[in-house]
């Protein structure tokens, strides 16, 4: 089958490799009709995410059609067409009881390496680092999905593939960022990063009953995009001389209540301390430029909840702690439980409370798959969301 | 003078007897389970000097050879610039004797001695400088940079030697004098006591979810005979016995006489709380093939026993919870390895 195959910082290659098989019972294989690149793909693009192996095939974001199960496979069968969630749950263990199905105890087969750098293990995502399992990602013709029972949500026939593929990962991801927040009636929240995972978590924030939001991007397309499609206000870092005081002026001294971090660890700004964090992730001393996030909790009003859903590497330095702690403010994260979040969004997606396919901009095929990482990476063609089929 | 602050015969005087207690009886743990779980953190105490000491070890035997092997290189780094051989021989000599402290180091067996000797290993060093420095001929600049970085290292020795030799009286550090291992993990399965303690009750279970045994035979009520792996890839064998057993608590073995490894053992079975399932605590000692040292070259290629017990009871969890040994295409290698599928079957 042809694959998307990480082989180098900046270089992707669209290669033959053999099939994937069924390698436990409650395994199914899909062939992916659908699937996307993700923001957080862009950090293993870059090579700044520690596990990588040249020859990994990437890709977490993919649905398609079930042709082939394991024995103890109930739930699905041969024909059906299902979203698979990004992160691998066993559905068994504490954690996935507690529906934190991305710190499933089970499903990171190597969870010693991942207990070294972070303390304990999360659970194991598809294309994503031999740190998170090592599993073959979904940018593919076809998949191995272990735990098929527990993962892969079956979707109805009238609903396209464009409608139902970002189940997957980023609107869970966006809606969870907006959740995480509690936002009650009359709160503002800013969201730093207009990214299709920032779009999402915009448009949820106005879903969960928002009074304003505040989307903060560097690219005009993007900031169009998240003003006309999901209703923010927006502000261009690069135009501004602080982002602090504009959101201050926005919320009368107040400060959002809510700040969403979108961003993660390949933030941009100007000033020295970005260049001080530039130069530390270039001679690989930190993997991670948290510029978005420290000024999210600078911004952030007293009380108020930080949430990140952009991905963080490795150790930050110069974290605002002061901040948090004098201020009284909730930090709220985590990879996204999409488990806990797929048949809900399902539901609004039917009933058209949101169409999330407002954030594609390419169509490609996976042959193409190398060009779509350049161009999303490079920003070129106003490029905010590609989809690859099969 | 007296102050209201003086310590005289009025200041309240608290010893571990008249303590007190400050929380309500409702609300006061058992002291059965305090006991059990002080007990265990007081286990787990170490010197807090080991992993400078395994730092140390790798440190002197990578200078000890390097002094052995080239020796002219580190004269001159020294500062000596002459041609002049036996320099080299004593600098060839000098390696040596790092190297002896880096495997005594390393070795466990009374580390704080050898850590003591390192000590005086560093103020040979920096009296030979000393000696290096009175020679007009040399290169004084060099010699001080060696002579601060030994320094430096020799400060290093000192607080890993005073850490090391705080050896407190626990049962890793009686087992450590004498070479043997002595491991102790635990992990947390959702599942209910009895059923975990019937899994492993039943020995022919064990290599389902232990890397290296390939099969255990009941021979009889207390009897069993075991077949593994060595990490070197010999196999071994041994004939073991069950010392005590508890139903739902506690399953205890050791090997008999004539085995290839010495090893015993206790496998605990609690009720975690809250509803959490069981927790498993495995405390396991073993005599390994090539001592202490070999667990330490073993340690570097992920073998290590605490390592080795950890991830079979993490394999324990998930037939426990899912039935399956969760396997991603990379974990079909031994190692990291490109998450290509593979067309090699899976063998766990």
């Amino acid at each position: 089958m042809k694959a998307t195959c990480w082989m180098g910082p900046k270089k992707m290659e669209v290669t033959n490799v053999p099939d994937p098989r069924i390698l436990s019972d409650g395994d199914c294989i899909v062939r992916v009709t659908s699937t996307a690149i993700c923001g957080s793909d862009l950090h293993l693009y870059n090579a700044f995410m520690p596990g990588l192996e040249p020859g990994d095939i990437l890709g977490h974001e993919f649905m398609g059609e079930v042709v082939e199960v394991g024995r103890n496979v109930k739930n699905i069968a041969v024909g059906d067409r299902v979203v698979v969630p990004f992160p691998i749950a066993c559905g068994h263990c504490g954690a996935c009881t507690a529906g934190l199905f991305s710190l499933c105890e089970n499903s990171n087969p190597n969870a010693w390496m991942a207990e070294k750098l972070m303390g304990q293990s999360p659970a194991g995502i598809f294309g994503y680092t031999h740190l998170l399992g090592g599993f073959a990602g979904g940018q593919a013709e076809y998949a191995r999905v272990p735990f098929a029972d527990v993962g892969p949500l079956k979707v109805p026939e009238e609903l396209s593939d464009d409608q139902v593929l970002f189940l997957s990962d980023i609107l869970p991801t966006g809606y969870m960022g907006a959740e995480m927040c509690g936002i009650k009636p009359g709160d503002t929240v800013a969201v730093w990063g207009c990214g299709p995972v920032g779009q999402f978590a915009i448009a949820s924030a106005y879903l969960l009953g928002a009074e304003r939001v505040i989307g903060i991007d560097r690219f005009r397309y993007r900031l169009d995009m998240a003003r006309q499609s999901a209703g923010a206000i927006t502000i261009n870092y690069e135009e501004v001389d602080s982002v602090p005081d504009v959101l201050k002026d926005l919320t009368a001294g107040r400060g959002p209540d809510h700040c969403i971090d979108a961003a993660g660890m390949e933030g941009h700004s100007h000033g020295l301390f970005y260049m001080h964090d530039r130069v530390k992730q270039m001679m690989r001393m930190q993997p991670d430029r948290p510029i978005a996030l420290r000024e999210a909790i600078l911004s952030c009003a007293n009380g108020g909840t930080v949430s990140v859903i952009g991905v963080y590497g490795g150790l930050i330095d110069k974290f605002p702690m002061n901040a948090v702690m004098n201020r009284s403010l909730t930090i709220r994260t985590g990879q996204c439980h999409v488990h806990r979040y797929m048949k809900p969004l399902l539901q609004r997606i039917r009933k058209g409370e949101i169409d999330p396919t407002f954030v594609i901009t390419h169509r490609l095929r996976l042959e193409d798959a190398a060009r779509g990482y350049s161009m999303f990476n490079n920003k070129e063609d106003n490029c905010e969301k590609v989809i690859l089929s099969a | 003078m007296g102050t209201s602050f003086d310590t005289g015969t009025n200041t309240i005087r608290r010893t571990e007897r008249d303590l007190g207690t400050a929380i309500a009886p409702a609300v006061r743990p058992r002291p059965e389970t305090t006991t059990r779980y002080q007990r265990l953190a007081d286990e787990d105490r170490g010197t807090g000097g080991e992993s400078l000491a395994d730092f140390l070890g790798f440190f002197s035997i990578g200078l000890g050879l390097s002094q052995a092997l080239m020796p002219g290189l580190l004269a001159r780094v020294v500062g000596i610039d002459h041609a002049d051989e036996r320099n080299r021989t004593v600098m060839r000599l000098m390696g040596m004797r790092e190297i002896s402290h880096g495997l005594a180091l390393l070795s466990n067996q009374q580390p704080e001695k050898a850590a003591w000797s390192r000590v005086a290993g560093d103020a040979l060093d920096l009296a030979m400088l000393g000696g290096v420095l009175a020679n007009p001929e040399n290169k004084r600049g060099r010699t001080l940079f060696a002579t601060a970085n030994v320094l430096a290292v020799t400060a290093l020795d000192v607080m890993c030697a005073k850490q090391l030799s705080k050896q407190p009286d626990t049962v890793a550090h009686k087992y450590a004098d004498r070479g043997i291992i002595h491991t102790r993990r635990a992990i947390t399965i959702a599942r209910p006591v009895n059923e975990v303690y019937s899994f492993w009750r039943n020995f022919e279970n064990l290599p389902r979810f232990m890397r290296h045994l390939e099969s255990v035979t009941v021979l009889g009520d207390r009897r069993s005979h075991w077949k593994a792996r060595s990490p070197v890839g010999k196999s071994v064998e041994w004939d073991a016995e069950i010392t005590e057993d508890r139903a739902n608590e506690l399953i205890g073995w050791r090997s008999l006489a004539g085995a290839d490894v010495f090893n015993a053992g206790t496998v605990s079975f609690d009720a975690a709380p809250g509803g959490r399932g069981t927790e498993v605590r495995v405390d396991l000692q073993y005599d390994p093939p090539f001592g202490k040292l070999g667990s330490k070259v073993a340690m570097l290629v992920r073998e290590e026993p605490g390592q080795q017990v950890q991830d079979d009871l993490r394999h324990l969890k998930q037939v426990m919870e899912t039935g399956e040994i969760v396997v991603s295409d990379a974990t079909k290698q031994r190692g990291p390895h490109p998450a290509k599928p593979d067309a090699e079957p899976v063998t766990l």
